[in-house]
């Protein structure tokens, strides 16, 4: 009993002096990792208080975002040389993305390896210039157009050692071609020159000619999403819409300069725009043709192609200032520019089908490679890299308006010729000439 | 030439459009007009051209006739259709329609309804209208299917203006959804392909075997459709009720299994066997070779227990139970149930029956007066014991020594005598029975006073101890109608409790000894040993009791109670509030810091210093008179020399009073009203496009994107890039099945919006 009684008498001591006390206690599953691969743990208080003046925060983090960004941007990769004469046309290999297709002002034409960077084929195609280039849906053979009146189509395999380059297959035109395109999915190609011809690949006469009381074209394209649909510019500074399975064109808008090239959006079925001689590209709506829905400027010559981005996104446009320039698809001004002492006139330029490159074939007779997104670190990201760059793109975003952010972020290097002719003089007294919108300006008419 | 004209035109209309409504003027083709206008003249001089054509024809026939023979020789080839008509007729020939209708009425093959026709048409003098020209034609074409592409066209509208709101947008479009593929198009897409697959495929689709896991096979199928609806209706039903049955069957089995009582299963075993006997019983008179099997059957279980070692208390259990079984009268009773069990597995079965029935009627017989003694240890170990149990049932004092009250240190002593003694002879004289009665009896008495005090009192282990208490406080606590009982009650407790204080005094040296002495050999002896246990929780509390009655026997309840465990383990943290030293001391330290810091402090005198500061601020800002004054300029200038009154009242300016400071009533603010034109260049000056007001900026700008402030989920949904490509992959134009996919999403969306609003009006 005695052991029994002393028992309890502790325990009363015991509870008789209990005493609340706190005492730090940590459970070690909450902050040990299992396995060493594990993330630490890291135990996070939100408490708003804790994190003062988050404003001025991410406004620093932003400013340095955007710096580096100016210091990493670096978007020339690659400059591939080999022709003889300008670089007259490009094309995209449909299938392969390290291919790439460029004729010249010799009639010359290169087949390119891009991740190697050289010239894995060359053929002499026409005699003259080569106005069009075209890969096949297939990616077995391609196109091209020239001066010398010919059609000629080409396997895409390079001949075996001692055979000479002959075409699969050539056509004679009675006229010189201009442009030329290929059919989405069908084995149907457009040609335009004196009028638009659609051909059947099995036949040697045309399937289908528009011509609407104009002498030439410049060039034609077929719209990757609708495909039976074209668009052609003509030189009576026309734009000329068709549907392959009518006998007659659809309707055409005349602006008050001839527009050289035009680009239809690949996701946006009704949406093109047009690179026009006034400097300014044009996007329009297939079928609202009074009114362009945006003009694009910040060019300072004519501009000459223009390539969509494959996410419809953005597009790419190649000038007579020797610059290229990259715009929002909703964005009255270019969002980059890429310029480079030596690079003359660009006369093509086309947008990777992988979305991270841009090529460029100029008058020096080089093929630029570019990146899409001059600050865009290539190849795998690890999963931290890419949130970091993330989050740091939102935080520009956020903070774009800020003055000392814009100022860094639209800082481009470029000749003062440049500035000049932006902002030149005005000749006209304010107000004798009615004001009318950008928009509404360069359009003459919508002929039906 | 007349085309350049017609442009010319065409661009003033233009202009004069311009000007007056900013559209752009829609133009029809120019050369189709021109056209029209030609077509127009050609039929207003047609018919000048007839005559001159004759006159012309006649001048050539003229001067064919001066070469004579000549033209002749050289004879013209030409188609006969020019000068040829179908009626016959050379194309210089006229025909009237009233030449056309003589010749009908002539011919009797003419119908009389054409006749009429040809009448009506020569009254009628309207003339046919021309033909739409080829130009007007081809607009109107191109009008039409311009409208047609452009409906066609507006079927994308809604992918699009879907892709321009999205979040995010990844590309390419078609990506096939990673993660497992659901198992049918798993299946479905397998192929036998291997000859030895395809051979096997065959033998199953020949024989009628499920290629794939179906639940039936062709032929159950095939039997299950041969059966009637009646007959599937009666089985369904059957089957019903079957699972029914089993289910409540099985509830209830779950139901009893949980009931712990052991009182309540050993009823039920009971009445099962009695049962069981019933049965065996009609069994013998009715069929008696059915019953000899029985007995056989249970002969036979009978052999199988005494061979095998169950219930022998020679498993792991058993050997863990008997260690325990000094301490624990739980564990002692388990080990002597199975004892028990093993005694009547291997008892011959008729015998054991006619005893059994003994003891239950003897066991009827008590529970009348004991109802607790059935679980008792002791009871139990009679009843295995035959030895004891044959003489305990034999025993006629039972009842009356129940009421004896006297607790006597004999029975102490006479436990622990009895206990060396079994141990050394098996059966000793009448002596022995005496005793073991008495003890007994002293026992049922002892337990008769609980069962009397509470119900709930448990007697075993040191549990004991705390229960006993428990049990007393409630006693303590009872209404005062109670405390006569109570008093009663304690009374005996007492008197128990003097009782077991001398038997203390003799056993405490003697105890330990024993303890060393006892030897364990079998459970029989296992059984033996807890003897005086029992008394030990009871030993436990009394003293105090003892001590309570003894000092203060009239003191109140409260006092009587003493300590007790279980109120003050239930008790809140109250026991705090007891001042204890260390909290003292702590706020002296408080206090000392506190010293420690104006100390350190004393000289800064931090509000004079602020009034200072603003003071000089607003003596800044007050109006100062500057002083201009050049001497010795216009006048004389040296030592000791002053400028004039009048020069130093022109030349003394005042500066302009300022407005009143803002913070000129705020006592402990200052308010600086200098722009910082450090921060200028940092700060937006105009509201952005998007945003309509500055508080819709600012709010934008405010939420914090980091994952300093917000968590790791959110800031992955907050930098979640617009756009996502994957690197090498071609991404292709937008085909028709994103049209379909879109559509499939759009009418899932009504789909759900409408079962939304369906079940609205339900709620």
């Amino acid at each position: 009993y005695a052991k029994l009684s002393t028992h309890g008498c502790i325990s009363y001591v015991v509870f008789r002096f209990q005493m609340k006390v706190k005492v730090l206690s940590r459970n070690p599953d909450d902050y040990v990792r299992e396995t060493k691969l594990d993330i630490q743990r890291v135990p996070r208080n939100y408490d708003p208080s804790l994190h003062p003046f988050e404003v001025s925060r991410e406004y620093t983090r932003a400013l340095n975002a955007t710096k580096l960004e100016r210091v990493f941007a670096k978007p020339f990769l690659a400059s591939l040389d080999g022709h003889r004469d300008g670089v007259n046309c490009l094309a995209k290999h449909t299938q392969s993305l390290s291919t790439l297709l460029s004729g010249s002002c010799d009639g010359e034409l290169k087949v390119w390896d891009l991740t190697k960077r050289e010239c894995v084929r060359t053929l002499q195609a026409h005699e003259g210039f080569i106005r069009g280039v075209v890969v096949r849906y297939c990616g077995t053979s391609f196109f091209t157009v020239g001066d010398d009146k010919t059609i000629k189509q080409w396997t895409m395999e390079t001949p075996g050692y001692g055979e000479e380059e002959e075409p699969l297959n050539t056509i004679l035109g009675k006229t010189v071609f201009t442009g030329l395109d290929h059919h989405q999915n069908k084995s149907v190609f457009a040609t335009c020159g004196q009028q638009v011809d659609i051909w059947d690949e099995q036949r040697s006469s045309p399937i289908r000619s528009f011509s609407w009381g104009v002498d030439s074209f410049s060039s034609i394209r077929f719209n990757p999403v609708e495909t039976d649909l074209l668009g052609s510019c003509a030189s009576d500074r026309s734009i000329i819409l068709y549907d392959m399975r009518e006998s007659t064109p659809l309707k055409k808008v005349v602006m008050t300069m001839r527009s050289n090239t035009l680009c239809w959006n690949p996701m946006e079925a009704f949406h093109f725009t047009c690179a026009n001689e006034d400097y300014n590209l044009y996007t329009y709506d297939m079928r609202f043709l009074e009114k362009p829905i945006k003009v694009h400027m910040d060019h300072v010559s004519a501009v000459l192609d223009v390539d969509y981005s494959p996410t419809g996104q953005e597009f790419v446009s190649a000038s007579f200032d020797k610059t290229i320039r990259i715009f929002p698809k909703n964005d009255g001004h270019s969002r980059e520019v890429y310029h480079t002492k030596r690079m003359q006139h660009v006369i093509c330029v086309k947008w990777s089908s992988d979305s991270k490159y841009i090529l460029s074939g100029s008058d020096e007779m080089n093929i630029r490679l570019w990146k899409a997104n001059a600050a865009e670190k290539l190849g795998v990201l690890s999963h931290r890299e890419r949130e970091a760059a993330n989050y740091s793109q939102k935080l520009k975003e956020k903070f774009q308006h800020h003055p000392q952010i814009r100022r860094i972020a639209r800082h481009r290097h470029l000749p003062k010729i440049f500035s000049f002719y932006r902002f030149g003089f005005s000749s006209t007294k304010p107000g004798s000439v009615p004001v009318l919108s950008e928009k509404e300006k360069h359009v003459v008419s919508v002929v039906k | 030439m007349a085309k350049v004209s017609k442009i010319r035109k065409s661009k003033k209309r233009s202009k004069v459009a311009g000007s007056s409504s900013k559209k752009p003027p829609v133009v029809y083709d120019d050369e189709q007009e021109e056209d029209v206008c030609g077509a127009e003249e050609d039929v207003s001089s047609e018919e000048d051209d007839g005559e001159d054509e004759r006159k012309r024809q006649k001048l050539l026939e003229a001067i064919g006739a001066l070469g004579g023979k000549r033209k002749h020789a050289l004879a013209e080839r030409s188609e006969a259709a020019v000068h040829m008509s179908e009626f016959s007729m050379t194309a210089d020939d006229e025909a009237d329609l009233s030449d056309l209708i003589g010749t009908i009425e002539k011919t009797p093959a003419a119908t009389a309804q054409t006749k009429k026709h040809l009448k009506n048409l020569q009254r009628s003098k309207n003339t046919v209208e021309c033909p739409l020209s080829k130009q007007e034609n081809e607009r109107i074409q191109r009008d039409v299917a311009f409208q047609k592409a452009a409906l066609e066209v507006s079927r994308w509208q809604s992918i699009i203006t879907q892709n321009q709101r999205a979040e995010q947008l990844v590309f390419p479009l078609n990506q096939e959804p990673s993660g497992p593929k659901p198992i049918e198009q798993v299946v479905m897409g397998w192929e036998a392909r291997t000859p030895l697959e395809k051979e096997i495929f065959s033998l199953l689709a020949a024989n009628k075997q499920p290629i794939l896991d179906a639940v039936l096979t062709p032929a159950e199928e095939a039997s299950v459709k041969a059966m009637d609806l009646e007959q599937v209706k009666i089985r369904r039903a059957e089957r019903q009720k079957a699972r029914a049955l089993q289910s409540y069957y099985e509830a209830k089995a779950r139901r009893e299994r949980k009931i712990k009582s052991k009182k309540y299963h050993k009823v039920q075993n009971k009445a099962k066997r009695k049962e069981f006997v019933k049965q065996f019983e009609e069994l013998v008179k009715t069929d008696p070779a059915a019953a000899l099997e029985e007995l056989d059957k249970m002969e036979r279980a009978r052999m199988q227990e005494r061979m095998s070692l169950k219930h022998q208390n020679s498993g792991k259990w058993a050997k863990s139970k008997a260690i325990m079984a000094k301490y624990d009268e739980g564990a002692r009773k388990a080990m002597q149930q199975q004892l028990e069990v093993n005694k009547d597995l291997t008892q011959k079965l008729v015998t054991s029956l006619s005893k059994e029935e003994e003891e239950e009627e003897e066991g009827e017989g008590n529970t009348d007066m004991l109802p607790d003694f059935v679980n008792d240890a002791e009871f139990k170990q009679d009843s295995s014991n035959p030895w004891m149990r044959g003489r305990l049932s034999e025993d006629p004092t039972e009842m009356e020594l129940k009421d004896t009250m006297d607790v006597t240190a004999e029975g102490a002593s006479a436990v622990t005598k009895e206990a060396e003694e079994e141990e050394g002879s098996e059966a000793e004289g009448t002596e022995e029975d005496a005793l073991l009665r008495e003890f007994d009896s002293r026992r049922k008495q002892r337990q008769d006073q609980e069962s009397d005090t509470s119900a709930v009192i448990v007697n075993d282990g040191d549990d004991g101890v705390e229960e006993d208490q428990v049990t007393e406080d409630k006693v303590a606590e009872i209404s005062d109608e109670e405390e006569e009982g109570l008093s009663e009650f304690t009374r005996m407790y007492r008197g128990i409790g003097k009782s077991l204080e001398k038997d203390a005094g003799s056993k405490d040296g003697s105890a330990e000894l024993e303890e060393g002495l006892m030897r364990i050999r079998s459970v029989d002896d296992v059984d033996l040993l807890p003897q005086e246990t029992p008394t030990e929780p009871q030993q436990a509390p009394t003293p105090q009791h003892q001590k309570s009655a003894e000092q203060q026997p009239s003191r109140s309840r409260k006092r009587k109670k003493g300590i007790e465990l279980r109120e003050v383990l239930t008790k809140e943290t109250k026991v705090i509030k007891v001042p204890l030293a260390p909290t003292v001391t702590d706020s002296e330290e408080k206090l000392d810091q506190r010293v420690l810091i104006e100390e350190a402090f004393a000289g800064d005198d931090v509000i004079s210093d602020f009034a200072r500061e603003k003071r000089k601020r607003e003596d800044e800002g007050k109006p100062k008179v500057i002083d201009l004054t050049l001497p010795g300029w216009g006048e004389w200038g040296g030592l000791g020399l002053k400028p004039s009154k009048r020069k130093r009242r022109r030349f003394r300016i005042r500066t302009e009073v300022p407005p009143p400071r803002k913070d000129q009533h705020l006592p402990s603010v200052i308010i600086s009203e200098k722009r910082n034109s450090a921060i200028t260049p940092h700060q937006v000056s105009s509201l952005p496009f998007p945003f309509e007001n500055p508080a819709q900026f600012e709010s934008s700008i405010r939420t914090p994107l980091g994952r300093t402030w917000n968590t790791e989920r959110t800031v992955k949904k907050m930098t979640k890039p617009r756009v996502v490509t994957q690197l090498g992959a071609i991404i292709e134009p937008m085909a028709d099945e994103q049209l379909l996919k879109g559509k499939k999403k759009v009418s899932a969306r009504r789909r759900s919006r409408n079962t939304k609003t369906r079940t609205q009006p339900a709620k």
